[in-house]
């Protein structure tokens, strides 16, 4: 989702522009296993940073190095261009909202928020004024004087997030916050971190294995994969150019059609896909040689089905319908063709009593664009 | 509640029969007003004033207070040490061995635990008397902390600490403001499980203590070896009455510390709202 502001943020586009964390060749290793391989990154200031992958990718990894929970093996982190690698967690000016929350049982909420601000030896009035401030900043004035066993799921959220803000950190990390929150309220507070984001001017590193999340909240989001990087770019890039097939397969739902590319024309490219079938037309940004094997990624939302042959479309294939998942605002009609491989294609339902002309078994015309998919390399 | 069946009303009679019967003699016969032990002659509190114009039993009862305060804090802090080390120390070398050592007095015979000391204290020259006892009584009850106390931090989440440290805590501040205070009760029910150890041993007492100090275990033991006197029944049963003390305290404030941890995980669970 693009987020609106008066200019375009994209400090990364900026070449004048200073990086807030910079990941040097970072590796690290535990015993022979390497949970972060070589990675160099770049954060900026007031970035909204996603970090993104299954689990066991290495993103909890980089973020604990963050926080200094971690030491680096090779290689070394700069934040705010100076080398954090020997600093221990207590002087970092980073903070952390753990998964858990990991609120003090034994302290109030009050307690709880005033912890960081008690250890700088402030004055008890700039405490009070801070604590006061985070209260109503995560709108828990309420419920200041409770213990957090006293109050809700959601509440301790907020909690553990004023709590990590409260010491105004350069950088706040936030690991999978959202995880232990039902799905509406999940995306309710996903609305409410990016407010206070925006309003704190706090630079945000957010660890998630929800690509949804990540595509909700972030300005960019890095995609990684066994302690690698594999693309960082804004949601809507990493959604539309994906660089790989890794990437492409787990953001959202794709169809990958693989097979043999001829050129045809500048930027166009014909891909023999199946025997027997017509090779399929795709416009790519990358450059591909005569005969070399490649893949074509197209969204099931780009891909239109009928039942009459179409006539104004690149692409077309007949086949018939496997499936369907009616999902009440979508359905996804699991198309069969004759090679054998399935393809998605997704509808809006965007009447209330639509003539369902397409049901099981039915042959049915599929049809895409050249510009509809993304051809990527093996 | 249902009903309890005979076998299960005879099972629990003659259980508590088993384990009481002998303290409910000894503190029925403690309000005798004869002076022989086995013949009741209606009841009286003689015995216990007699008991406070005892000197020798006076002494070695407060000798056996100092010991049991003693020991049992400083067992406190090391057994403390030694389960936060255990716990959170990770793999370093030679931790087996080391928590073999230090769960090995649990099983270890008194009669041995007692004689190595007595030799040690011989070896190095130490005189006898309170602080051969208290070094004792600490060794010995060190690793009954260090076993309640470890089985406290292995369910404590560890991210409580990680947190306090982001925020800006030392690892000493960590350790005072967030971990002590959550692991107390088990802290608290260690320093009174080795205080009721101190106060009643005998066997390792009497290895360590000197002419200038005895404990109450061996005087009354000592006494005993001359005939029962109704003072010592008198004294017994103030003793039975304080180790009960100690360890329904200890049972309640770990039960409290146990209750509230479900409460928490309860209240985790729930469905946020």
């Amino acid at each position: 989702m693009p987020r609106v502001s008066q200019t375009v943020f994209a400090p990364w586009d900026d070449p004048t522009e200073k990086p807030l964390i910079r990941f040097q060749n970072v590796t690290k290793r535990f015993g022979t296993f390497v949970a972060i391989d070589d990675l160099t990154l770049d954060i900026y200031e007031r970035e909204f940073f996603a970090l993104l992958g299954p689990s066991g990718c290495g993103k909890t990894t980089m973020m604990r190095m963050l926080a200094g929970f971690e030491t680096i093996s090779e290689g070394k982190i700069e934040l705010a261009g100076q080398d954090i690698g020997h600093v221990p967690p207590n002087e970092r000016a980073v903070n952390m909202m753990f998964q858990s929350y990991a609120l003090f049982p034994h302290l109030s909420v009050w307690d709880n928020i005033a912890f960081g601000l008690k250890r700088d030896r402030k004055s008890k009035a700039e405490i009070d004024a801070r604590v006061d401030e985070m209260l109503k900043l995560v709108r828990l004035e309420k419920f200041a004087r409770r213990k957090p066993h006293q109050i809700s799921g959601g509440q301790r959220q907020r909690v553990a997030l004023a709590r990590s803000l409260a010491k105004a950190p350069k950088l706040l990390l936030l690991d999978e916050p959202l995880g232990a929150l039902d799905k509406k309220l999940r995306q309710d507070t996903q609305f409410e971190l990016m407010d206070i984001q925006e309003t704190t001017g706090t630079t945000f590193v957010i660890v998630t294995h929800d690509q949804e999340e990540a595509m909700t909240v972030a300005s960019r989001v890095a995609v990684m994969d066994e302690g690698r990087i594999m693309q960082v770019a804004t949601p809507a890039a990493i959604y539309e150019h994906p660089n790989s097939v890794y990437v492409a397969d787990f953001i959202g739902d794709v169809n990958i059609i693989s097979g043999q590319t001829n050129a045809s024309g500048t930027d166009t490219y014909r891909l023999s896909w199946a025997e027997g079938q017509q090779p399929v037309t795709a416009t790519s940004d990358i450059t591909f040689s005569e005969g070399q094997k490649a893949h074509l990624a197209i969204r099931p939302e780009k891909i239109r089905i009928s039942t009459d042959q179409p006539v104004d479309a690149d692409n077309k294939v007949q086949g018939k319908v496997l499936d369907i998942a009616y999902l009440g605002n979508l359905s996804t009609y699991h198309v069969e063709l004759p090679g054998g491989q399935v393809i998605k294609a997704q509808t809006a339902n965007t009447r209330r009593i639509a003539r369902r002309d397409i049901t099981w078994e039915d042959p049915v015309w599929i049809s895409w664009n050249a510009t509809a998919g993304v051809m990527l390399a093996e | 509640m249902k009903r309890m069946s005979w076998f299960n009303v005879t099972s629990l009679t003659l259980g508590f029969a088993f384990l009481y019967l002998p303290m409910l003699v000894l503190i029925f016969y403690s309000f005798n007003a004869s002076k022989l032990v086995t013949v009741w002659a209606g009841f009286s509190v003689r015995w216990y004033g007699e008991l406070l114009q005892n000197e020798a039993f006076l002494d070695a009862a407060w000798v056996t207070l100092k010991v049991a305060v003693i020991s049992s804090s400083i067992a406190t802090v090391l057994g403390t040490m030694a389960a936060y080390v255990l716990v959170r120390g990770g793999r370093f070398m030679g931790r087996t061995l080391f928590s073999g050592m230090i769960y090995a007095p649990l099983v270890m015979p008194e009669v041995i635990t007692g004689l190595s000391l007595l030799l040690l204290f011989i070896g190095i020259g130490l005189d006898r008397g309170v602080l051969t006892i208290v070094l004792a009584h600490t060794t010995f009850s060190m690793c009954y902390v260090s076993v309640v106390v470890s089985s406290r931090l292995v369910s404590f989440d560890r991210s409580l600490e990680e947190a306090a440290l982001d925020l800006g805590s030392t690892p000493w501040e960590a350790f005072r403001l967030v971990t002590l205070p959550i692991i107390a009760p088990a802290v608290i029910s260690g320093w009174l499980l080795a205080f009721t150890l101190s106060l009643d041993d005998l066997v390792i007492a009497s290895f360590t203590a000197g002419p200038a100090a005895t404990t109450l275990p061996i005087k009354i033991f000592s006494a005993v070896r001359l005939g029962v006197s109704p003072e010592i029944n008198a004294l017994s049963t103030i003793m039975i009455l304080i180790v009960t003390i100690g360890v329904v305290t200890a049972s309640l404030v770990t039960k409290q510390g146990v209750i509230r941890a479900q409460k928490e995980a309860q209240a985790a669970e729930r469905a946020p709202v």
